[in-house]
Protein backbone atom coordinates (compact mmCIF):
# COMPACT_ATOMS: atom_id res chain seq x y z
CA UNK A 1 0.00 0.00 0.00
CA UNK A 2 1.44 3.12 -1.04
CA UNK A 3 2.70 5.56 1.84
CA UNK A 4 -0.49 8.38 1.08
CA UNK A 5 -2.59 5.33 1.41
CA UNK A 6 -1.11 4.37 5.54
CA UNK A 7 -0.83 7.82 5.91
CA UNK A 8 -5.19 8.22 5.67
CA UNK A 9 -5.70 5.38 7.42
CA UNK A 10 -2.97 5.74 10.55
CA UNK A 11 -5.26 9.01 10.57
CA UNK A 12 -8.58 7.82 10.45
CA UNK A 13 -8.53 3.93 11.42
CA UNK A 14 -12.91 4.47 11.55
CA UNK A 15 -13.36 6.12 8.66
CA UNK A 16 -10.78 3.84 6.50
CA UNK A 17 -12.44 1.28 3.97
CA UNK A 18 -9.73 0.08 1.22
CA UNK A 19 -7.10 0.91 -0.63
CA UNK A 20 -6.38 0.46 -4.48
CA UNK A 21 -3.80 1.10 -6.28
CA UNK A 22 -3.68 -0.31 -10.11
CA UNK A 23 -0.86 1.33 -12.43
CA UNK A 24 -0.17 3.63 -10.83
CA UNK A 25 -3.63 5.15 -9.87
CA UNK A 26 -4.38 5.32 -6.03
CA UNK A 27 -8.31 4.72 -4.59
CA UNK A 28 -9.33 5.17 -1.56
CA UNK A 29 -12.63 4.29 -0.15
CA UNK A 30 -14.17 5.97 2.83
CA UNK A 31 -16.99 5.63 5.13
CA UNK A 32 -18.85 8.35 4.18
CA UNK A 33 -19.41 9.67 8.06
CA UNK A 34 -15.57 10.69 7.41
CA UNK A 35 -15.45 11.72 4.03
CA UNK A 36 -15.57 15.64 4.93
CA UNK A 37 -12.43 15.09 7.59
CA UNK A 38 -10.66 13.18 5.05
CA UNK A 39 -11.28 15.69 2.82
CA UNK A 40 -9.94 18.57 4.99
CA UNK A 41 -7.33 16.61 6.11
CA UNK A 42 -6.22 15.84 2.47
CA UNK A 43 -6.21 19.57 1.76
CA UNK A 44 -4.59 20.74 4.68
CA UNK A 45 -1.68 17.92 5.63
CA UNK A 46 1.31 19.79 4.37
CA UNK A 47 2.22 15.73 3.31
CA UNK A 48 -0.85 15.72 1.36
CA UNK A 49 -1.10 19.44 0.19
CA UNK A 50 -3.92 17.82 -2.26
CA UNK A 51 -5.15 22.11 -3.66
CA UNK A 52 -6.60 20.89 -6.64
CA UNK A 53 -10.28 19.39 -7.45
CA UNK A 54 -10.59 18.06 -10.66
CA UNK A 55 -13.52 16.32 -10.89
CA UNK A 56 -16.11 14.76 -8.57
CA UNK A 57 -18.27 12.34 -10.03
CA UNK A 58 -20.73 9.11 -9.50
CA UNK A 59 -21.57 5.71 -10.38
CA UNK A 60 -25.26 3.68 -9.89
CA UNK A 61 -24.92 0.31 -8.86
CA UNK A 62 -27.95 -0.80 -9.26
CA UNK A 63 -27.64 -4.46 -7.36
CA UNK A 64 -25.59 -3.47 -4.36
CA UNK A 65 -27.07 -2.34 -1.06
CA UNK A 66 -25.16 0.84 -0.94
CA UNK A 67 -26.51 1.96 -4.14
CA UNK A 68 -24.34 5.10 -5.20
CA UNK A 69 -20.87 5.39 -5.21
CA UNK A 70 -19.46 9.25 -5.36
CA UNK A 71 -15.74 10.02 -6.59
CA UNK A 72 -13.56 12.91 -6.24
CA UNK A 73 -10.63 13.48 -7.79
CA UNK A 74 -7.49 15.53 -6.47
CA UNK A 75 -4.17 16.83 -7.87
CA UNK A 76 -1.80 18.48 -6.06
CA UNK A 77 -0.05 21.08 -8.05
CA UNK A 78 2.85 21.75 -5.68
CA UNK A 79 3.84 17.65 -5.28
CA UNK A 80 2.44 16.70 -8.13
CA UNK A 81 0.54 13.47 -7.00
CA UNK A 82 -2.95 12.57 -7.78
CA UNK A 83 -5.61 10.63 -5.60
CA UNK A 84 -9.20 9.00 -6.37
CA UNK A 85 -11.58 9.21 -3.06
CA UNK A 86 -14.80 6.94 -2.83
CA UNK A 87 -17.31 6.57 -0.73
CA UNK A 88 -20.51 4.51 -0.79
CA UNK A 89 -24.29 6.07 -0.10
CA UNK A 90 -27.68 3.80 -0.20
CA UNK A 91 -30.72 5.03 -1.81
CA UNK A 92 -32.53 5.46 0.90
CA UNK A 93 -30.58 8.06 2.41
CA UNK A 94 -28.55 9.30 -0.22
CA UNK A 95 -26.79 12.38 0.95
CA UNK A 96 -23.19 13.32 1.34
CA UNK A 97 -21.62 16.73 3.21
CA UNK A 98 -20.21 19.09 0.29
CA UNK A 99 -16.81 19.68 0.34
CA UNK A 100 -17.85 23.40 -1.22
CA UNK A 101 -16.06 24.69 1.87
CA UNK A 102 -12.61 23.16 1.31
CA UNK A 103 -12.81 23.63 -2.83
CA UNK A 104 -14.77 25.85 -3.86
CA UNK A 105 -14.22 24.50 -7.38
CA UNK A 106 -16.59 21.50 -5.82
CA UNK A 107 -19.19 23.57 -6.23
CA UNK A 108 -20.72 23.26 -10.01
CA UNK A 109 -19.33 19.32 -10.29
CA UNK A 110 -21.22 18.78 -7.07
CA UNK A 111 -24.31 20.28 -8.77
CA UNK A 112 -23.99 18.25 -12.00
CA UNK A 113 -23.55 14.94 -9.86
CA UNK A 114 -26.96 15.99 -7.63
CA UNK A 115 -28.48 16.99 -11.17
CA UNK A 116 -27.69 13.65 -12.71
CA UNK A 117 -27.54 11.02 -10.11
CA UNK A 118 -29.68 12.80 -7.56
CA UNK A 119 -27.41 12.22 -4.70
CA UNK A 120 -28.05 15.29 -1.93
CA UNK A 121 -25.10 17.42 -0.58
CA UNK A 122 -25.07 19.05 2.65
CA UNK A 123 -24.28 22.47 3.45
CA UNK A 124 -24.00 22.88 -0.54
CA UNK A 125 -24.47 27.01 -1.06
CA UNK A 126 -26.56 26.15 -4.17
CA UNK A 127 -27.66 22.97 -4.88
CA UNK A 128 -29.67 23.53 -7.54
CA UNK A 129 -30.03 21.53 -11.43
CA UNK A 130 -27.11 22.65 -13.50
CA UNK A 131 -27.27 21.18 -16.84
CA UNK A 132 -31.33 19.98 -16.96
CA UNK A 133 -33.62 23.05 -16.59
CA UNK A 134 -34.82 23.66 -13.21
CA UNK A 135 -38.37 22.33 -13.56
CA UNK A 136 -37.47 18.97 -15.23
CA UNK A 137 -39.69 16.52 -13.32
CA UNK A 138 -38.38 13.06 -14.69
CA UNK A 139 -36.04 12.24 -12.40
CA UNK A 140 -31.86 11.72 -12.62
CA UNK A 141 -31.05 10.61 -16.15
CA UNK A 142 -28.26 8.89 -15.50
CA UNK A 143 -29.62 6.44 -12.87
CA UNK A 144 -29.36 2.48 -14.33
CA UNK A 145 -33.25 2.37 -14.01
CA UNK A 146 -33.72 5.56 -16.28
CA UNK A 147 -34.79 5.03 -19.91
CA UNK A 148 -32.29 5.89 -21.98
CA UNK A 149 -34.93 7.63 -24.56
CA UNK A 150 -36.14 9.61 -21.16
CA UNK A 151 -39.92 9.94 -20.42
CA UNK A 152 -41.42 12.00 -23.06
CA UNK A 153 -39.92 15.32 -22.29
CA UNK A 154 -37.35 15.45 -25.36
CA UNK A 155 -40.40 15.11 -27.60
CA UNK A 156 -42.17 17.75 -25.79
CA UNK A 157 -42.52 21.56 -27.21
CA UNK A 158 -45.04 22.99 -24.99
CA UNK A 159 -43.81 26.62 -26.29
CA UNK A 160 -45.08 25.90 -29.47
CA UNK A 161 -48.49 26.34 -28.18
CA UNK A 162 -47.33 30.05 -26.80
CA UNK A 163 -48.49 33.26 -28.26
CA UNK A 164 -45.39 34.67 -30.21
CA UNK A 165 -45.48 38.17 -29.88
CA UNK B 1 -34.41 32.30 -65.77
CA UNK B 2 -36.34 33.26 -68.54
CA UNK B 3 -35.33 36.56 -69.38
CA UNK B 4 -35.94 37.85 -73.34
CA UNK B 5 -34.60 40.37 -74.59
CA UNK B 6 -36.79 42.84 -76.98
CA UNK B 7 -36.12 45.66 -78.07
CA UNK B 8 -32.82 46.49 -80.37
CA UNK B 9 -32.62 43.69 -83.16
CA UNK B 10 -28.66 44.39 -83.97
CA UNK B 11 -26.61 43.09 -80.96
CA UNK B 12 -24.23 45.56 -80.05
CA UNK B 13 -23.80 44.34 -76.78
CA UNK B 14 -26.00 46.54 -74.31
CA UNK B 15 -29.11 44.95 -73.24
CA UNK B 16 -31.69 47.64 -73.11
CA UNK B 17 -35.04 45.92 -72.04
CA UNK B 18 -35.75 43.01 -70.44
CA UNK B 19 -39.27 41.21 -70.23
CA UNK B 20 -39.96 38.94 -67.51
CA UNK B 21 -42.83 37.96 -64.45
CA UNK B 22 -42.05 40.53 -62.03
CA UNK B 23 -42.32 37.37 -59.61
CA UNK B 24 -39.41 35.63 -61.31
CA UNK B 25 -37.54 39.14 -60.65
CA UNK B 26 -38.43 39.40 -56.64
CA UNK B 27 -37.36 35.36 -56.53
CA UNK B 28 -34.38 36.12 -58.53
CA UNK B 29 -33.20 39.00 -56.19
CA UNK B 30 -33.96 36.70 -52.87
CA UNK B 31 -32.19 33.68 -53.82
CA UNK B 32 -29.12 35.45 -55.18
CA UNK B 33 -29.01 37.75 -51.22
CA UNK B 34 -29.49 35.35 -49.11
CA UNK B 35 -28.05 36.46 -45.50
CA UNK B 36 -27.77 33.37 -43.12
CA UNK B 37 -27.58 33.50 -39.52
CA UNK B 38 -25.20 31.73 -37.71
CA UNK B 39 -26.70 28.90 -35.73
CA UNK B 40 -23.30 26.89 -35.15
CA UNK B 41 -23.98 23.99 -32.18
CA UNK B 42 -21.89 21.24 -32.82
CA UNK B 43 -19.32 20.21 -35.24
CA UNK B 44 -21.34 21.10 -37.99
CA UNK B 45 -20.46 24.45 -37.22
CA UNK B 46 -17.06 24.02 -38.39
CA UNK B 47 -17.42 22.76 -41.53
CA UNK B 48 -19.75 25.56 -41.95
CA UNK B 49 -17.64 28.15 -40.96
CA UNK B 50 -15.34 26.26 -43.48
CA UNK B 51 -17.58 26.88 -46.25
CA UNK B 52 -18.05 30.85 -45.54
CA UNK B 53 -14.12 31.16 -45.48
CA UNK B 54 -11.97 31.78 -48.59
CA UNK B 55 -11.09 27.72 -50.11
CA UNK B 56 -14.98 27.39 -50.41
CA UNK B 57 -16.54 30.92 -50.52
CA UNK B 58 -19.66 30.58 -50.32
CA UNK B 59 -20.33 34.43 -51.02
CA UNK B 60 -20.14 33.06 -54.57
CA UNK B 61 -24.26 32.35 -54.44
CA UNK B 62 -24.83 35.47 -52.68
CA UNK B 63 -25.20 33.67 -48.98
CA UNK B 64 -21.78 34.82 -47.42
CA UNK B 65 -23.15 37.60 -45.22
CA UNK B 66 -23.16 36.10 -42.02
CA UNK B 67 -25.47 37.74 -38.98
CA UNK B 68 -25.36 37.35 -35.56
CA UNK B 69 -28.73 38.86 -35.48
CA UNK B 70 -32.21 36.80 -36.76
CA UNK B 71 -33.37 40.14 -37.22
CA UNK B 72 -31.18 40.86 -40.41
CA UNK B 73 -30.97 37.45 -41.48
CA UNK B 74 -33.57 35.14 -43.44
CA UNK B 75 -31.54 31.60 -43.58
CA UNK B 76 -31.27 29.60 -40.08
CA UNK B 77 -28.57 27.09 -40.84
CA UNK B 78 -29.38 24.78 -38.00
CA UNK B 79 -25.84 23.02 -37.86
CA UNK B 80 -25.32 20.27 -34.89
CA UNK B 81 -27.17 18.50 -32.39
CA UNK B 82 -30.07 20.24 -31.17
CA UNK B 83 -30.75 19.41 -27.02
CA UNK B 84 -34.19 19.80 -25.94
CA UNK B 85 -32.84 22.34 -23.85
CA UNK B 86 -32.11 24.99 -26.55
CA UNK B 87 -35.28 24.12 -28.18
CA UNK B 88 -37.51 27.01 -27.49
CA UNK B 89 -34.38 29.31 -28.49
CA UNK B 90 -34.06 27.94 -31.73
CA UNK B 91 -37.95 28.59 -32.01
CA UNK B 92 -37.71 32.04 -31.07
CA UNK B 93 -34.99 33.24 -32.89
CA UNK B 94 -37.11 31.60 -35.31
CA UNK B 95 -39.83 33.82 -34.92
CA UNK B 96 -37.76 36.78 -35.20
CA UNK B 97 -36.53 36.37 -38.54
CA UNK B 98 -38.16 38.34 -40.84
CA UNK B 99 -40.81 36.88 -43.92
CA UNK B 100 -39.40 35.56 -46.09
CA UNK B 101 -37.54 32.89 -44.05
CA UNK B 102 -35.75 29.60 -44.79
CA UNK B 103 -33.98 27.06 -42.72
CA UNK B 104 -31.54 24.07 -43.35
CA UNK B 105 -31.20 21.49 -41.29
CA UNK B 106 -27.36 20.73 -41.59
CA UNK B 107 -26.48 17.10 -40.38
CA UNK B 108 -27.46 14.19 -39.38
CA UNK B 109 -28.22 15.40 -36.01
CA UNK B 110 -30.17 18.38 -37.10
CA UNK B 111 -32.29 16.74 -39.22
CA UNK B 112 -33.27 13.03 -37.55
CA UNK B 113 -30.86 13.31 -34.07
CA UNK B 114 -28.41 11.22 -35.49
CA UNK B 115 -26.88 8.61 -32.71
CA UNK B 116 -28.13 10.80 -29.90
CA UNK B 117 -31.54 8.57 -29.54
CA UNK B 118 -31.07 9.75 -25.69
CA UNK B 119 -33.22 11.53 -23.15
CA UNK B 120 -32.60 15.19 -24.16
CA UNK B 121 -31.90 15.42 -27.74
CA UNK B 122 -34.62 16.59 -29.87
CA UNK B 123 -35.18 13.43 -32.96
CA UNK B 124 -35.00 16.48 -36.05
CA UNK B 125 -35.43 20.08 -35.90
CA UNK B 126 -38.50 19.50 -37.91
CA UNK B 127 -40.46 18.91 -34.64
CA UNK B 128 -40.76 22.80 -33.73
CA UNK B 129 -39.68 24.64 -36.98
CA UNK B 130 -40.42 24.00 -40.89
CA UNK B 131 -37.33 22.74 -42.11
CA UNK B 132 -36.35 23.70 -46.33
CA UNK B 133 -33.54 21.74 -46.82
CA UNK B 134 -32.39 19.13 -44.96
CA UNK B 135 -28.26 18.19 -45.73
CA UNK B 136 -27.18 14.56 -44.60
CA UNK B 137 -23.95 14.16 -43.63
CA UNK B 138 -21.51 13.94 -40.63
CA UNK B 139 -20.73 16.41 -40.37
CA UNK B 140 -21.72 17.42 -44.27
CA UNK B 141 -18.96 18.85 -46.45
CA UNK B 142 -18.83 22.67 -47.40
CA UNK B 143 -19.98 20.93 -50.87
CA UNK B 144 -22.84 19.24 -49.24
CA UNK B 145 -23.92 22.69 -48.09
CA UNK B 146 -23.70 24.54 -50.87
CA UNK B 147 -25.59 21.70 -52.47
CA UNK B 148 -28.34 22.49 -49.51
CA UNK B 149 -28.12 26.31 -50.61
CA UNK B 150 -28.18 25.54 -54.46
CA UNK B 151 -31.70 23.37 -53.50
CA UNK B 152 -32.89 26.01 -52.13
CA UNK B 153 -32.10 28.58 -54.36
CA UNK B 154 -34.08 26.51 -56.60
CA UNK B 155 -36.73 26.44 -54.42
CA UNK B 156 -37.04 29.72 -53.73
CA UNK B 157 -37.05 30.15 -57.64
CA UNK B 158 -40.41 28.62 -57.27
CA UNK B 159 -42.06 30.30 -55.10
CA UNK B 160 -45.34 32.28 -56.01
CA UNK B 161 -44.82 36.18 -54.12
CA UNK B 162 -47.92 37.58 -55.40
CA UNK B 163 -50.51 34.81 -54.95
CA UNK B 164 -51.61 33.73 -51.34
CA UNK B 165 -49.85 30.70 -50.57
CA UNK B 166 -51.39 28.33 -47.97
CA UNK B 167 -50.86 28.70 -44.52
CA UNK B 168 -47.64 27.42 -43.14
CA UNK B 169 -48.12 23.84 -42.01
CA UNK B 170 -47.87 23.92 -38.28
CA UNK B 171 -45.38 21.51 -36.64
Amino acid sequence: MSTLAQHIQREFPEGFVKAVEWRGDLTVTVRRESLHDVAGFLHDDPEMDFDYIVHVSSVDWPDDVERFEVVYEFYSIRKRHRIRLKTRVPESDCEVTSLTDIWKGADFMEREVYDMMGIRFRNHPDLRRILMPDDYDEGYPLRKDFPLRGKGWRDTFEFLDEKVL
Amino acid sequence: MGLIQIGRHDKDGELDIITTSLEKVVNWARKGSLWPMTFGLACCAIEMIAAVSSRYDMDRYGAGVFRASPRQSDLMIVAGTVCRRMAPVIRKIYDQMPEPKYVIAMGSCATSGNIYDSYSVVQGVDRFVPVDIYVPGCPPTPEALFDGILKLQERIMQKRVFVKQPEQVRV
